[in-house]
């Protein structure tokens, strides 16, 4: 069948109009206009869709999304889905018609219609969705922009924290049914809901039903506000009444109805679903009315109210009955119908008179006589009065528990006795929230003289009242087909025969009705002194306090417990992260090598040259004396360091790569002197007693063992490796295509240039970033207090030291930039390269700043290292996009030698002037980073300021040296 | 040869290791550059150990691998090198930086407790 795209029509129109809300400039009237038409378009679009089902069909649209990994964005729309779909849909217009009114021009309303709207998307997303994932997906939003919703007075300490708590506890429940999910997913083989519907036996007698049950149960229970997480949903109170009469009605706590729903012929059916869903539920239930009753703000007695009616069809759901199953939708539809004209209601007595507090309101059926007729129809049918849709809903509750009651289990045979006596206080509250607000003795101690509302704001209340009375009288010719297309889609072939009529003769069920009537009437008797007392809180239960407990589980889980948490395994000390680095790191290779051990290879080896030998006794005295010196004697690790680097240089030469031992000495001498101008600012230090104490000692042995092992880990891995046999790579490649493709005779160039240029690219770039770096991080340089005087070695004479090598540096300038280029122009057949070229010239400039001192050499020389990198760096990517130019991919290289005649023949091979580049590059940053560094020697630097943290004078930082 | 050149490695790894374990900046700096210089030789010699082969070709022809040194290894070092390189400079100034604004040189930026 064809692709509904009204169906995604309904899930993004939300969507649009919220962002189109939130761009447009702040006329509330027009953002109330766009709101009320974009919900009455998706209303539209969902009708079409239940057209098309009561044509038979069940419409779906799918988009591929990531289909290897079958995930589909999919949407689709059954009986069942529809039933919900119009209640988020029509009830969302009716709200913001009402919002119109509600919502004073001082709020921002772009941000409240731009968040309702797309809570609304979210909602539809979450009802239409054919993709369990999907489902979890639109799950969180709703949790997220009910969140928004809910704290959208957020100077308002109540509205944050209300929100927080039901994003906490939401979301947290989001995130438990997004487990289930995958669960039920790995059982079932696919995410696809119709797969899941199929395969309830396949579920059911899978081991892992049992987690995948609890984890989807407690995503749903927390939604909707079952016991024990109920608690959230009063506090959510502080929203804006119109959120409440969306979010509490037909919504939000509606959603864990709806999956529970869903799930139903899969999930249900076993015991551990009645014994984990039917005491949640009937406490909800009870306990839910039982404290409405005593609550003084009439939004906190409908939010009870609701939290009860939400456990009755938690309780319906439990049975494991489908009759149940079938009243637990129809009670869903009429709790959404008459819930939301109570909360608006609310909202209206609120708006007019300034309060919700039943205690001061009084006798408003004289100067609000419609609203009052309005309100007391609504809560006649939440108290189940006959002739309104409560009623026959409430009735078919009855006949449920009262067919469960022949189970024989204690749970079982107290259900009806339960069921009544939560009707007994349903119909007690009720009557609060009438009599309290509309009847009695007119006062004038309201903060506004109170008034009917503007028309507009009472015709949807108007219009939900309504239905209320027209399904209480004539329920199976109006809400009939639709609860018939709901049930059919759930319940399927075993539908069972249910009867909607509002007369079934006088059996138990009417008798508990009335005496429920007649019980709520007496008993709100026998608490009229209470209420009227004024006292605060629920008796019997002051110690059920949702709150205090939620608060103290946070205040544990991200205090208490993180602290000692990390107390316990962290450290903000960065030597002992290193240190289990470098641990974990040697463990992980150890356990890697275990089954395989590390035997030397079978490769014959190469004759042992006592030269290398004896070069890498020095290299390794050097590179241990290094360690040994680093603390206290940094010019002498310096020194080391650099034998140790001279040593793997004379490596390199040996073993016949006359590139790299080029690049490695000339990296050595750069390195040297930048650090050489940085020991300069670093503290002085001398050997103390505190050195050789006990504690001292052994961290440093244990250092010691750590960092033995290590070496000897390396050496055993170096060893194993290098006499196996590698494998044929890529290498035999390389050396055969260098001249053939590459054009140049020197293969490591080529390839840096030519094959592997891309890369070059990026090494190029990362040394560019590094020099604006260091660059950066110097201009705001303020050396320690105590390093700024001038070192004793630049006081006095000194200058004059260096006049002999001054001189001899002065006249070797012109021939290292001679060298440096002809390194440059050779680097594509001989050993060079733009590399090593500048850094060649890198140190020409070096040199001269050494012997004239910064100032003479500024005077005479300005090289300007930003104008070369930005040159080099356009020229290697201009070089890679000509290529781009001629139909080639990125840094294709062209090649061809021009023949000079007696002068030879020049090789002119697009690589080089990529080369050219980089030359140009590397010369920039590295006299970039040079010439920041030696600068800080120049300017006069203001110290640092007193460190941030409170540092105690050091032991080991002394005098002079 | 092979034996000298593990050694190496472990030698000049183990001093950085030993060295990236102490608590001053300048310690870990020369621990860095050591442990760069091991990791390097240690690429490098997945070449194994021709003398006399560098790879640079006669001009016009296409190179036997019987011949010359493998160029792999060595252009991947080559690139190790300058990286090292500015790492082992962006590292200097960081230090410095630390030190003027902390005080001290100490890698968590306060004294040891």
């Amino acid at each position: 069948m064809q692709d509904a795209f009204h169906l995604l029509a309904a899930v993004l129109l939300p969507y649009a109009g919220a962002l189109i809300a939130c761009l447009l400039p702040a006329r509330a009237r027009t953002i109330a206009w766009l709101a009320g038409g974009t919900a009455l378009l998706t209303l539209l679009m969902v009708l079409l869709g239940y057209a098309d089902i009561t044509a038979g069909q069940i419409p779906r649209v799918a988009l591929p999304w990531a289909p290897e990994l079958g995930l589909s964005f999919t949407l689709r729309m059954d009986g069942f889905a529809a039933t919900f779909a119009l209640m988020a849909s029509g009830i969302g217009f009716l709200v913001v018609l009402y919002s119109r009114y509600y919502m004073s021009p001082d709020d921002p309303i772009p941000r409240f219609f731009a968040f309702l709207l797309a809570f609304m998307g979210s909602m539809m997303g979450l009802v239409l969705s054919a993709n369990l994932i999907q489902l979890v997906f639109f799950w969180e939003l709703t949790s997220l922009f009910s969140f928004l919703l809910i704290g959208y007075w957020q100077n308002l300490a109540a509205a944050r924290d209300g929100a927080r708590m039901a994003l906490t506890v939401t979301a947290g429940g989001g995130l438990a049914l997004f487990a289930g999910v995958l669960v039920l997913g790995h059982i079932v083989g696919s995410y696809e809901l119709d797969d899941v519907l199929a395969a309830g036996h396949v579920i059911r007698a899978h081991p892992l039903y049992l987690p995948a049950l609890i984890l989807i149960l407690l995503g749903a229970l927390t939604k909707s506000a079952q016991f024990p997480f109920h608690f959230w949903l009063p506090h959510a109170m502080s929203a804006p009444t119109p959120v409440s009469a969306y979010l509490h009605s037909a919504t939000l706590v509606k959603a864990g109805i709806f999956l529970m729903a869903r799930l139903w012929p899969v999930l249900a059916g076993t015991d551990a679903w009645f014994w984990i869903l039917c005491p949640a539920g009937l406490i909800t239930l009870v306990v839910g009315a039982y404290v409405a009753i005593f609550q003084h703000d009439m939004k906190a007695l409908l939010a009870y109210s609701t939290i009860s009616h939400l456990g009755l069809i938690t309780l319906l759901l439990s049975l494991n009955s489908d009759l149940a199953m079938v009243a637990a939708v129809f009670h869903t539809i009429n709790h959404a119908t008459f819930k939301a004209s109570l909360f608006m209601a609310a909202g209206i007595i609120d708006h007019e008179t300034s309060t919700r507090d039943i205690r001061r309101l009084s006798g408003l059926n004289q100067s609000m006589p419609f609203t009052a007729r309005l309100a007391l129809v609504a809560a006649a049918a939440m108290a189940g009065v006959p002739l309104l849709n409560g009623f026959i809903s409430k009735e078919m509750f009855f006949t449920e528990a009262l067919t469960a009651a022949t189970t024989p289990t204690l749970l079982h045979s107290i259900l009806p006795v339960a069921a009544a006596l939560a009707s007994i206080l349903a119909v007690t509250y009720s009557l609060r929230f009438i009599h309290g607000a509309f009847f009695g003795p007119e006062t004038d101690d309201l903060p506004k003289t109170p008034h009917e509302p503007p028309q507009f704001m009472r015709v949807p209340v108007e219009i939900l009242v309504f239905a209320c009375m027209v399904v209480g009288i004539l329920p199976s010719a109006t809400v009939g087909p639709v609860l018939d297309l709901a049930a059919r889609s759930i319940l399927g072939e075993a539908t069972p025969d249910y009867s909607l009529a509002v007369w079934h003769g006088f059996n138990l069920p009417l008798v508990m009705s009335l005496i429920a009537l007649a019980g709520g009437v007496v008993l709100y008797r026998l608490l009229y002194r209470h209420l009227n007392a004024g006292i605060d809180g629920t008796p019997l239960l002051e110690r059920l306090d949702g709150r205090r407990a939620f608060d103290q589980v946070m205040v544990f889980i991200s205090w208490r417990f993180a602290r000692a948490l990390e107390r316990l395994v962290a450290t903000d000390r960065l030597q002992m992260q290193l240190r289990l680095l470098v641990c974990i790191a040697f463990l992980a290779a150890t356990l890697a090598l275990l089954p395989h051990g590390l035997a030397p290879g079978g490769v014959e080896l190469t004759r042992p040259d006592p030269v290398v030998a004896l070069l890498w006794v020095v290299g390794g005295a050097c590179a241990i004396a290094a360690a040994y010196q680093a603390k206290y004697h940094r010019l002498a690790a310096l020194v080391m360091l650099g034998g140790a680097g001279l040593a793997t240089c004379l490596t390199f030469v040996w073993f016949s790569a006359p590139d790299l031992a080029l690049t490695q000495l000339l990296v050595e001498i750069v390195t040297t002197v930048l650090m050489l101008l940085g020991l300069r600012w670093m503290p002085k230090r001398m050997e103390s007693a505190s050195s050789g104490h006990i504690l001292a000692r052994l961290r440093r042995g244990r250092d010691l063992v750590i960092a033995a092992a290590a070496g000897l880990g390396l050496a055993a891995i170096s060893y194993a490796t290098m006499t196996r046999v590698s494998p044929d790579g890529i290498s035999r490649q390389f050396l055969e295509r260098a001249y053939t493709e590459g054009g140049g005779t020197n293969v490591v160039n080529v390839i840096l240039v030519d094959f592997r240029g891309f890369d070059t690219m990026g090494e190029i770039t990362v040394l560019g970033i590094v020099a604006l770096t260091v660059y950066a991080l110097l201009r705001r340089f303020r050396p320690a207090a105590e390093s700024v005087g001038m070192p004793e070695q630049q006081q006095g004479e000194a200058r004059d030291w260096l006049l002999v090598p001054a001189v001899t540096m002065r006249l070797l300038f012109p021939v290292i930039i001679a060298v440096s280029l002809y390194l440059l122009l050779r680097g594509h057949d001989q050993p060079g390269g733009g590399f090593v070229a500048g850094l060649m010239l890198a140190i020409g400039v070096l040199l001269q700043y050494m012997a004239g001192g910064t100032r003479w050499v500024e005077d005479r020389l300005r090289v300007l290292p930003l104008r070369w990198m930005g040159f080099g760096l356009l020229l290697a990517a201009g070089t890679g996009a000509a290529a781009v130019a001629f139909g080639k991919p990125f840094l294709t290289s062209y090649f061809a030698y021009a023949d000079l005649g007696p002068l030879g023949r020049l090789p002119l091979a697009s690589a080089v002037i990529f080369d050219l580049g980089v030359f140009a590059l590397v010369f920039g940053a590295t006299v970039l980073m040079l010439i920041a560094l030696a600068h800080q020697s120049v300017r006069r630097p203001r110290p640092a300021p007193p460190p941030l943290v409170t540092a105690r004078p050091e032991p080991a930082v002394a005098g002079e040296n | 040869m092979e034996l000298i050149l593990a050694l190496a490695i472990g030698i000049l790894g183990g001093s950085g290791v030993w060295l990236l374990m102490r608590p001053r900046t300048f310690q870990l700096i020369i621990g860095l550059s050591l442990l760069s210089y091991a990791v390097n030789l240690f690429i490098f010699s997945m070449g194994r150990f021709p003398v006399g082969a560098a790879p640079i070709l006669e001009a016009g022809g296409k190179g036997d691998p019987a011949h010359f040194a493998d160029p792999l290894p060595q252009s991947l070092v080559l690139t190790a090198i300058v990286i090292g390189f500015a790492t082992t400079a962006l590292f200097l100034v960081v230090m410095l930086a630390a030190r003027g604004l902390t005080g001290g040189d100490h890698v968590d930026g306060r004294p040891p407790r």
